[in-house]
């Protein structure tokens, strides 16, 4: 039975979803719901970026990009022309996949410096443009955003909802919607890193010309895989959008595109649980460093060039690592 | 209508220059250890700030400046010894994460030790500006471009006439070979990132008069400098110095005719042109890759 538990691929998901719908238990204050679906928000996004980065090895400086216009997008059709969220959500993921899919078909031939020059630099295109066009997005003082409905029905933080005959406030509505919305891009991302397509995009990883060697088509699963991170990154930005209500184009910016990157190296490339881990200790770093005020930027470049210099890998595998060796066991096993 | 063209190619020979010692330092870098290192702004930024800081406590410009670069070049040795070579065999992506980590690191320390308001460096010589062809041309500007020449012959000669030079070159092509015939490779990579430094903080110290300087200027202009040495060709020191003059002039006569707001996209939008038609940039060596 716990052999079984231990063999099975998606074991990882079940300790994810169990912390997930824990942790609010332990959470009274809403600042701190808050704060955790926002974490539960950019992790999905990073989930993506690390089918990308962590399996296909290819680096992007500019995911913010993707992550802004979905935003964008999404808060101008629901707040200025009153599209249905939903509706707005999936075409911001289609117009936001096609993009991705035009800009990284010649961006994608490009390798190592040359590759994260060419996607950060679309990511800073994006920024400017959501940065200058203020008639549409409200320029560097950002824009208001409706709230999520489906059919009528609002979700806002400041609501109260009756589910399952209890009372819940907005803000834990809000995180619970992350929370499941997480547990499916982690879901997905699983499926696809199971299937042939995750294989493949292992391939080009290990080296991109023995793939081509033995038939892997590269070109198309790099861009294959390069839309599917995007879409993931339009979709959460769409939804933090109508998260926090308010967004500017700092969101789609380079810094953030770093934040992201970060997040998957930091965490652990190529491992779920990794990259979630990234996101979580990445979001909550300037809570804690709040308290030296003036030497937060400081001692967050230090911890950042620090944690890489001593753990290349990232903290997952890392504490995976020494957790196996004190067990004694060796197991061969993606966690 | 010359006089406006003058006036825009004035102004991006400058500011092109700025952007060619930048890209400079990048390829010295890249090529010594393969590092694009995301810090390099922040050598442009201690120039500046630093000689506006010895300044301040009585010492004369030239000897502030000395000063000022001086201390550029050792934390720039020091990135080396403390962040990169312990990190040897790291992904790019992470070495790229570690500089990026010491740009954040570097440009906080900055912030509390200098405060988070533009300083100015008083002008090299007078604020006289030059009448040429009916545009005006700023004396520092003059000051900005010789200094650039300078440099580059300097590194011209250095490079191909000197030894140090030789076996910085050497650790680039090959650096088990360089270590066989007896080049001391770690030194090689810290003489690399000093002499960047360098570069970047000779570069930030001569702008300064004209664009003003704070503790955070540095992380777009290191952005422009790989911009202009991956438009010139990663490594190759010829395609960043064209890279660079063809940045800032570009960038001026777009900010002049077309629309000041979109000048930083034009940057942007130009490395993408170039790469998508030339993967290698225009200097670009060779294209075979070792399995």
């Amino acid at each position: 039975m716990l052999q079984r538990f231990i063999d099975w691929r998606m074991n990882y998901v079940l300790v994810l979803a169990i912390i997930v719908f824990v942790v609010p238990l332990l959470m009274d204050n809403p600042f701190y719901f808050d704060l955790a679906t926002q974490i539960l928000i950019i992790a999905a996004t990073v989930v993506g970026l690390n089918l990308l980065v962590g399996y296909a090895g290819q680096i992007s400086l500019g995911h913010a990009g993707f992550y802004g216009m979905g935003a964008y997008f999404s808060a101008i059709a629901t707040t200025t022309y009153n599209w249905p969220p939903l509706l707005a959500i999936v075409v911001a993921a289609a117009v936001v996949g096609l993009i991705a899919y035009v800009v990284g078909r010649p961006i994608l031939r490009l390798k190592g410096h040359y590759l994260s020059m060419a996607t950060l630099a679309v990511g800073f295109i994006i920024a400017i443009i959501l940065n200058n066009e203020s008639e549409l997005t409200g320029g560097p003082d950002g824009m208001s955003v409706v709230p999520l409905s489906l059919f009528g029905w609002e979700l806002s933080t400041f609501g109260l909802y009756s589910m399952f005959g209890f009372e819940i406030p907005g803000h834990i509505a809000w995180y619970l919607v992350a929370g499941v919305l997480l547990l499916v891009a982690v879901v997905v991302a699983q499926n696809i890193i199971d299937s042939p397509i995750g294989r493949a995009l292992r391939s080009i990883h290990g080296s991109e010309i023995a793939a081509r060697t033995v038939g892997v088509d590269t070109t198309h699963y790099k861009s294959l895989v390069f839309v599917v991170s995007a879409i993931y990154a339009s979709v959460m930005g769409s939804v933090f959008a109508h998260f926090t209500g308010f967004i500017t184009p700092a969101i789609a910016g380079f810094d953030y595109s770093i934040v992201l990157i970060t997040m998957v190296v930091l965490g652990g490339m190529a491992s779920p649980m990794g990259v979630i881990l990234g996101a979580v200790v990445l979001k909550l770093m300037p809570q804690f460093l709040a308290g030296f005020q003036e030497y937060e930027t400081a001692i967050f470049g230090f911890i950042l060039m620090a944690t890489m210099i001593f753990m290349p890998k990232g903290f997952y595998p890392t504490a995976m690592n020494a957790l196996r060796r004190k067990l004694g066991r060796y197991s061969g096993g993606e966690a | 209508m010359f006089s406006e063209f003058l006036q825009f190619l004035f102004t991006g020979i400058t500011i092109g220059a700025t952007y060619a010692l930048v890209a400079l330092g990048f390829t010295i870098i890249y090529n010594a250890s393969h590092v694009i290192n995301f810090a390099q702004g922040e050598f442009l930024m201690i120039g500046g700030m630093a000689t506006v800081s010895f300044m301040g406590m009585g010492i004369p410009m030239f000897f502030a400046i000395i000063l000022a670069v001086l201390l550029a070049c050792l934390v720039g040795v020091a990135l080396q010894r403390l962040a990169i070579a312990p990190a040897k065999n790291a992904d790019v992506v992470t070495l790229i994460i570690i500089t990026i980590g010491a740009s954040i690191f570097i440009r906080g320390i900055a912030q509390v030790v200098w405060g988070k308001d533009y300083h100015v460096v008083p002008p090299f010589t007078g604020n006289e500006p030059i009448r040429l062809g009916g545009a005006v041309l700023n004396s520092q500007s003059l000051w900005v471009i010789g200094i650039g020449a300078v440099l580059v012959v300097a590194l011209i000669v250095f490079f191909t006439r000197t030894l140090i030079g030789r076996a910085i070159l050497g650790t680039s092509m090959n650096k088990l070979a360089a270590q066989l015939v007896g080049i001391k490779t770690q030194m090689v990579l810290m003489l690399a990132f000093g002499l960047s430094a360098l570069l970047g903080s000779v570069a930030g110290v001569t702008v300064a008069p004209i664009t003003f300087t704070s503790y955070d200027i540095g992380i777009l202009l290191a952005l422009k400098g790989f911009v202009a040495a991956a438009m010139g060709g990663l490594g190759s020191g010829l395609g960043a110095v064209v890279g660079g003059l063809l940045l800032g002039i570009v960038e001026s006569m777009t900010a002049g005719y077309i629309s000041s707001e979109y000048k930083d996209a034009v940057a942007f939008s130009m490395i993408l042109l170039v790469l998508f038609f030339m993967p290698r940039g225009l200097f670009g060596g060779r294209t075979v890759e070792r399995v």
